[in-house]
């Protein structure tokens, strides 16, 4: 039997288990993956006890299997999250999100005169620190870190 | 020989040593030979949506020795940036009329942005804070032509380091060739700290100063820096530290006889006009050089050399 933590989140027959997602970083989570605009049943809780980070979130999403880019977006707001994909109840693969090399949209580059935050221009920033989160703008070439992250609404 | 035709030049960063070089010698080309009419028959987008005296005139001027012709503005107010154009429609079309885009923008990322939605080569002249090559083109020219090479030297940057784009794309344009870097600035206005970073990356010695002294007798070149009114948020912060670093005449006693004395204009009062007769000031002959450079960018990317 599963263990009592999980099954406060009900199961899934299909699916994706997206777990150790920072409590407060859940809506964000939802948002980046367009979570809140498909039709299939989604159950998500928040503040569950977790080992590793205290409070975590979990999300489970029926019939939705994300590619690797799809899924690596959610990388700067839950840097340790790991999937579940769930084919009849069971887990048939496990993986973790990796920051990619390059970020376009999701994140709002910091430097208020930047092209990006004053037309309409869609943020492109290079990874350049993958551990301290270090992003820089394919425009102004201004460094935007982790402390400075604020991401566009969708 | 480096390929550049109908590439745009937004950043010095998109340039490699040997572009620069290239450039350079070109630049030195055209110092001999000022009047060539490559650039007959075409037409220059000028577009400045802030005002600047010297980069516009220095570009009309690069273009008119080429035999080219310029339409534009030279400033927001009369274009229709003021009826709320976006910046992607005035390229588009901008880009449709002209076969080369010259545009000063006080966004930064404005001049890469243009060029992603430009049909022919944009050059920035100025986006903002951000970038500025063709100063950086025109300071490395002038280095080079007074003290014989680009290796080896030790850069004084003096004034306004923290906004100053000038010193930001010098400093990297130099980063490839050996460079040791002193920093004078006021604390409000130090070296930002993603440069520092990058120099430590490189191995790039450099040393910050608060003041303006004796030190400069080590210097190959002191790059002087107006600390701009436009750039402060606080009135008060700029009367405050406006006159903290002025280079003199009686300071350059002990310099060294090669050193010259640089600055990127318009000069306020950073240094005073007593340095001006100078052997050692070539600030007025560096901007005379921009003239130079520009012709050998615009030739550059029109594919006419």
């Amino acid at each position: 039997m599963a263990n009592s933590k999980e099954l406060k989140v009900s199961a899934i027959e299909n699916g994706t288990v997206i777990d150790h997602i920072p409590s407060e970083n859940l809506f964000k989570v939802i948002t980046i993956l367009g979570l809140d605009k498909i039709s299939t049943q989604i159950t998500f809780g928040a503040n569950l006890d977790s080992k590793k980070q205290g409070r975590k979130a979990i999300i489970k999403v029926s019939e939705v299997f994300f590619q690797d880019h799809e899924i690596n977006k959610i990388s700067l707001v839950a840097p340790h999250a790991r999937l579940n994909v769930i084919k009849n109840f069971e887990v048939v693969e496990k993986s973790d999100v990796t920051i990619p090399d390059t970020i376009v949209g999701i994140v709002k580059c910091f430097n208020p005169k930047c092209v990006t935050n004053n037309e309409a221009v869609t943020t492109h920033f290079s990874v350049i620190n993958k551990k301290e989160v270090a992003l820089r703008c394919h425009y102004c070439e201004k460094i935007t870190t982790q402390e400075e992250l604020r991401f566009e609404a969708s | 020989m480096p390929q550049m035709k109908n590439r745009s030049l937004v950043s010095i960063n998109d340039f490699s040593k040997e572009e620069i070089l290239h450039i350079l010698d070109l630049a030195e080309e055209f110092e001999a030979n000022p009047n060539q009419k490559l650039l007959e028959g075409k037409v220059v987008g000028s577009l400045f949506f802030e005002p600047s005296t010297r980069t516009r005139l220095s570009f009309e001027t690069a273009i008119n020795r080429l035999g080219g012709r310029v339409v534009g503005f030279s400033d927001s107010a009369s274009s229709s940036a003021t009826k709320g154009e976006s910046l992607k429609d005035t390229i588009q079309m901008v880009s449709r009329y002209a076969d080369l885009i010259v545009m000063r923008h006080p966004l930064e990322g404005s001049a890469r942005y243009a060029s992603e939605q430009s049909l022919v080569p944009v050059i920035n002249a100025g986006d903002g804070a951000n970038q500025h090559p063709t100063q950086t083109m025109l300071d490395l020219y002038s280095i080079r032509k007074t003290q014989g090479k680009l290796d080896d030297l030790n850069i004084f940057l003096v004034g306004d380091l923290k906004y100053g784009r000038t010193v930001h794309s010098l400093l990297m344009a130099l980063s490839d060739f050996n460079p040791t870097f002193h920093f004078v600035s006021p604390e409000e206005l130090r070296m930002p700290r993603e440069y520092k970073l990058f120099l430590e990356e490189h191995g790039i010695p450099y040393y910050e100063h608060g003041e303006l002294s004796e030190i400069i007798d080590e210097a190959d070149i002191i790059y002087m820096t107006r600390v701009q009114k436009e750039r402060f948020s606080d009135p008060m912060e700029y009367e405050r530290v406006k006159n903290a670093y002025v280079l003199k005449r009686n300071m350059l006693k002990g310099t060294k006889d090669n050193m010259r004395v640089l600055h990127p204009l318009p000069r306020v009062n950073e240094i005073h006009t007593d340095v001006d007769a100078s052997p050692k000031a070539y600030y007025f002959d560096q901007a005379r050089n921009g003239v130079f450079a520009r012709m050998a960018l615009i030739a550059a990317v029109m594919g006419l050399k």
